[in-house]
């Protein structure tokens, strides 16, 4: 009889990689990590370069001719486009200060996902073809050539990088991965490699105007749907407009709010807000997603999605534009829109028509965050709160990577919170506000067949929470992001399964008191609100 | 391997600056010829670095904010962490230069569990490369004084704290010690720490060792192998009006001495030391948050092709009617 | 018993070698960090394996029945249900205990005759051991179940409004399990 292998044995398999330079280790393309390769269909809508259906599980890629000097071409084209990239190719001391800042290395525990690494696995190639040492001496100054083994691991890892910026805050020289990971991402497209949960969804927003493909008429079926719900819960009968020209104010948020549970609560809270205030603001079908799944391919795809936000209102004639709740869509449009596709010199600072608030820090976008919006109007007591209709709710806030580091939104939605519900606690400062760590799931790596990747990324996140749940008894995730809404679900019923997930305006819509309302016994979700039973 | 290999190349040229002192047919070439090429090399590299990275434009306005934004007025703004001001951006980059921030920023920590033993070893990243830094450049003011004539006062005060203690003479400076003492702990953790060993190049061993043989051959001529001074300020004099001269008998640890910090000057900037001036072009910290106010402008901004109003009209015009959305054309 | 009083008292030493067997089973570098980083938030993974196997052993000791254990259990093998282990590398870990106890008290087993209790104890592991099997699987099928849910979350409104939704068009009908969902799913925002 063969020896059966001991436990020690067992335990080792494979793990223990040989002392050997990270370099000679190349990537293990493992299932469970990575999301699918994007259809040719969808790459050829976007005049994408090498549509065609590829798997990344298969050896052959279907790579392009010369695709090493595709790559390196762009290379030196973004170096002399970006004082970012450049700076950072050339910076890092590798003081290792960001090492275990990283959600995955956390999770995963794979070196690779130090960010100190992810990015040398990029220089490594910059030192060979752009710097007189790594052509000269080689290996000795961590230089290596471009191969095909090279781009797998390239393309392994910075699709495991949701481009938080986490590491961006720790580092002494603000060295940013994201930075990094998009210059990959656009190396990547120029050669096909593009993913389809990403792909897809650019494809559609492109043509139909939002993510999910949701047509025109769709879109204001879907919202009916919620008016149905909303008047179920509050007897009162909502009628927004869309495409209306006119209105004062164009709402944008993003489509995934329109289609999937828990997001689909924050948009009847949307909805039930502006009917409240009489708000003169409409939807619009043709700019019908806030978010940007462009920004995740290249530079000039999240434009060419982006540019439908002001043109649309131009086209509206509306005087400025209230955005919803979501995370990297803010970042786009807090730190890329107005460069892209500005100056929106045909609208008018915004102003809040309720309370005469001017909103001086978007007066060259004019846009406004919805939770900037409504902490304004709970400042000056324009809206009626219970509260206590949330009291079976002990909510905790997750940050958004994007809204924390890449816009510095962190009071707005709190104030929002606490005024809406009586019971909120704070996770631990290290994992909230510019320290907040990332659902996971970030820049289109929503994905299912990834599930592994995302709950390891997942996992210093749902840690956080575990441990105001076991403290206080938090059984509520509010959050200010449809990424969020959607994974952070995931994350919960994984690591955490007793605690919900919801959007802030879910919550303040839950505690408004409405004109004409009837005395509410059901939440958003339709399930009774503890204590206001109806009695039979 | 990377890091013997690192070794071996200072020991190496430590030898050379040793032959180079011993043989007075070379002591001009390493006495006057090489340092003004090091500063050549050094001045005209740095500018080159600083001057490439300058050409590549800033397309967007991308800082990291580490604190509340500029909002509503009566919430409070985080003005130095996520700055909208010039003011603001030069506040925060003069911690980041000047106190190493984000650095610091490991260290703070609220709940602990388990073992006492908490967050250390990044306190002490910090730390150690603050002591480095600053003591770098405490004696890079002191050594002025050889190139001057009398003593500034700038120099005389920064000798004067620095060798506050009174031992020893010549007076003890405590920069001597703290720069070895973090050159080694710098060193020692890229031997410990098996993450921080494991990202480490021979281009991060190299410079630890450039510095500790430049400190160490310092530390050497001061305190121990005495070496002729006043030929050292003449020659150092010589040097700084063009008027090279090479006094007898200095002593070959100065020309060990000379010949690293030479070789420090020209390493400096082709290598990862050019940090001291990334660090204040880095975008992610040296702009304002202030792209909702003012518009950035990217220099390269060019028109994309875009799925416009009108051909999504076009492919939905009858949906949209039929639901009763407003269109265009009927 | 004997036994369990001998293995109160080297509690210490059983549990430092036990979590940095475990710990040993990640690569070299990793294994450093989840040992050295001592805050639970900054690292989850090797704090649960901390506190989780002490709560372990103390359940041992004090023989408390399976449902009062099973929740220690779930902590470890939730997170390395995940990580890139094989199901017998994810759940060896509970194994190593018993050669670690071996040799921890290898003397006195000799000198005591504690050699009866030590197989009754050791069979208390094997128990553990297949309480863990089922933890596992529960954590497998969990994440199957999460795929399946989100796919239900955004078809839920789907069929609301059936005949409603297009998709572009697929030329090919080779309907696979992530067509479907990306037919349905698409996005999120």
């Amino acid at each position: 009889m063969a020896k059966l292998p001991t436990p020690e044995e067992l335990a080792k398999i494979d793990l223990n990689p040989p002392e050997k330079d990270w370099m000679d280790t190349p990537a293990d393309i493992k299932p469970g990590m990575f999301c699918w390769g994007a259809k040719g269909k969808n790459l050829k809508i976007l005049d994408f370069p090498n549509a065609r259906d590829w798997s990344p599980a298969e050896e052959d890629w279907k790579l392009p001719k010369d695709w090493e000097g595709t790559v390196l071409e762009a290379f030196a084209d973004k170096l002399s486009k970006y004082r970012s990239f450049k700076i950072f190719m050339d910076v890092c001391v590798r003081c290792g200060a960001c090492a275990d800042k990283c959600h995955f290395f956390i999770g995963s525990g794979d070196p690779k996902n130090m960010p100190v690494l992810r990015a040398e696995l990029m220089r490594s190639v910059y030192r060979k073809y752009f710097t007189n040492s790594g052509k000269v001496l080689g290996k000795l100054a961590g230089a290596r050539e471009l191969d095909l083994a090279v781009l797998k691991e390239w393309w392994y890892y910075f699709y495991q990088c949701t481009e938080c910026r986490r590491c961006s805050v720790f580092c002494p020289y603000g060295i940013d991965t994201a930075e990094i990971t998009m210059m990959a991402r656009e190396f990547f497209n120029l050669l096909g490699l593009n993913i389809d949960w990403i792909a897809g969804p650019v494809a559609n927003c492109y043509m139909k105007g939002n993510h999910l493909g949701l047509e025109p008429h769709t879109i204001k079926s879907s919202i009916e749907f919620f008016l149905d719900d909303i008047e179920t819960v509050t007897g009162i009968k909502i009628e927004p407009t869309f495409n209306r020209k006119g209105a004062e104010i164009l709402f944008v948020t993003p489509s995934g709010d329109l289609f999937a549970d828990p997001g689909t609560y924050t948009a009847m809270g949307y909805l039930m807000l502006f009917h409240e205030l009489g708000l003169d603001y409409t939807w619009s079908t043709y700019a019908s997603e806030g978010g940007n799944f462009g920004f995740f391919t290249s530079n000039e795809m999240a434009k060419r999605l982006n540019s439908k936000i002001y043109a649309e209102a131009k086209r509206l004639g509306v005087k400025w534009i209230l955005g919803g709740e979501c995370g990297h869509m803010w970042r786009v449009l807090n730190q890329y829109m107005d460069t892209w596709n500005g100056p929106a010199d045909f609208m008018e600072v915004p102003t809040s028509p309720i309370t005469g608030t001017r909103f001086e820090n978007a007066r060259s976008t004019k846009m406004v965050h919805i939770t900037e919006f409504t902490a304004d109007l709970i400042k000056h007591g324009k809206l009626k709160l219970d509260p206590s209709r949330n009291d079976h709710l002990k909510v905790t806030y997750h940050d958004s990577c994007n809204t924390a580091r890449g816009m510095g939104l962190l009071e707005e939605p709190r104030y929002v919170l606490k005024s809406v519900c009586n019971n909120f606690y704070e996770m631990p400062d290290n994992t909230i506000r510019e320290q907040t760590f990332c659902c996971g799931s970030g820049t289109g790596l929503n994905a299912s067949e990834n599930m592994e990747l995302r709950m390891k990324g997942g996992l210093p996140r749902a840690n956080a929470v575990k441990h105001v749940r076991d403290q206080h008894g938090v059984n509520m995730l509010a959050n200010v992001c449809a990424i969020d809404r959607a994974t952070l679900k995931a994350a919960m019923e994984y690591w955490v399964p007793d605690v919900s997930v919801c959007g802030t305006h879910e919550l303040l819509a839950n505690a408004l008191v409405m004109k004409g309302e009837k005395e509410r016994t059901q939440d958003l979700r339709l399930e009774p609100l503890p204590g206001k039973e109806v009695k039979e | 391997m990377k890091m013997l290999f690192s070794f071996f190349a200072v020991i190496f040229l430590a030898l050379l600056g040793f032959a180079g002192g011993k043989s007075t047919s070379l002591q001009f070439i390493f006495g006057v010829v090489i340092p003004y090429a090091a500063v050549a090399t050094f001045i005209l590299g740095v500018i080159y670095r600083v001057a490439d990275w300058a050409r590549s434009p800033v397309p967007f306005r991308i800082p990291t904010t580490c604190g509340q934004q500029e909002s509503l007025p009566w919430i409070k703004q985080s003005k130095i962490e996520n700055p909208s001001t010039s003011m603001g951006v030069w506040a925060r980059m003069a911690l980041e230069v000047l106190l190493f921030r984000s650095l610091f920023r490991n260290t703070k920590m609220e709940l602990r569990e388990g073992p006492k033993i908490s967050y250390g070893s990044d306190k002490w990243l910090w730390l150690a490369g603050l002591a480095f830094h600053w003591s770098f450049l405490v004696i890079l003011i002191r050594h002025l004084r050889f190139f001057s004539e009398g003593v500034p006062l700038v120099i005389g005060i920064t000798e004067s704290l620095d060798s506050f203690l009174q031992v020893g003479v010549p007076l003890f400076y405590l920069t001597d010690a703290v720069i070895l003492a973090a050159v080694t702990f710098l060193f020692l953790r890229r031997v410990f720490i098996p993450q921080v060993k494991y990202i480490s190049q021979a281009a991060d061993y190299f410079p630890l060792f450039l510095i500790f043989g430049i400190a160490v051959s310092g530390v050497l001529m001061r305190y121990f192998l005495k070496v002729h001074i006043v030929g050292v300020k003449e020659m150092a004099m010589g040097l700084v009006t063009l008027h090279p001269v090479i006094p007898e008998g200095i002593g070959v640890i100065f020309y060990i001495h000379l010949f690293l910090i030479s070789v420090l000057f020209m390493y400096i900037p082709f290598s990862k030391l050019m940090h001291l001036g990334g660090v204040f072009l880095s975008p992610t910290r040296n702009l304002a948050n202030n792209s909702r106010i003012v518009r950035h402008i990217n220099p390269w901004n060019y028109p994309v092709h875009v799925h416009t109003y009108d051909e999504y009209e076009d492919d939905f015009r009858e949906k949209m009617k039929s639901a009763g959305i407003p269109v265009e054309k009927e | 018993m004997r036994l369990k009083r001998l293995l109160s008292e080297k509690k210490s030493a059983v549990l430092r070698r036990w979590f940095d067997d475990i710990v040993e089973t990640y690569p070299p570098d990793t294994s450093q960090f989840l040992k050295k980083q001592k805050n639970q938030f900054a690292n989850p993974v090797g704090s649960t394996i901390l506190q989780g196997i002490e709560n372990i052993f103390d359940g041992l000791l004090k023989g408390l029945d399976k449902n009062e254990i099973s929740p220690f259990l779930d902590n470890i093998i939730r997170i390395r249900a995940v990580q890139d282990f094989t199901p017998p590398q994810a759940l060896s870990f509970i194994f190593l205990l018993k050669k670690i106890i071996r040799n921890e008290i290898a003397k006195e087993i000799s000198d005591n005759e504690l050699s009866e209790e030590l197989l009754e104890f050791e069979s208390e592991i094997d128990n553990l051991a297949l309480i863990s099997f089922d933890i596992y699987m529960q954590c497998r099928e969990k994440l199957y179940e999460i795929k399946a849910n989100e796919v239900k979350r955004m078809t839920f409104r789907l069929l609301q409004q059936a005949n409603l939704l297009t998709e572009i068009k697929d030329e090919e009908s080779d309907i696979k399990e992530h067509d479907f969902i990306n037919i349905n799913t698409k996005g999120g925002s």
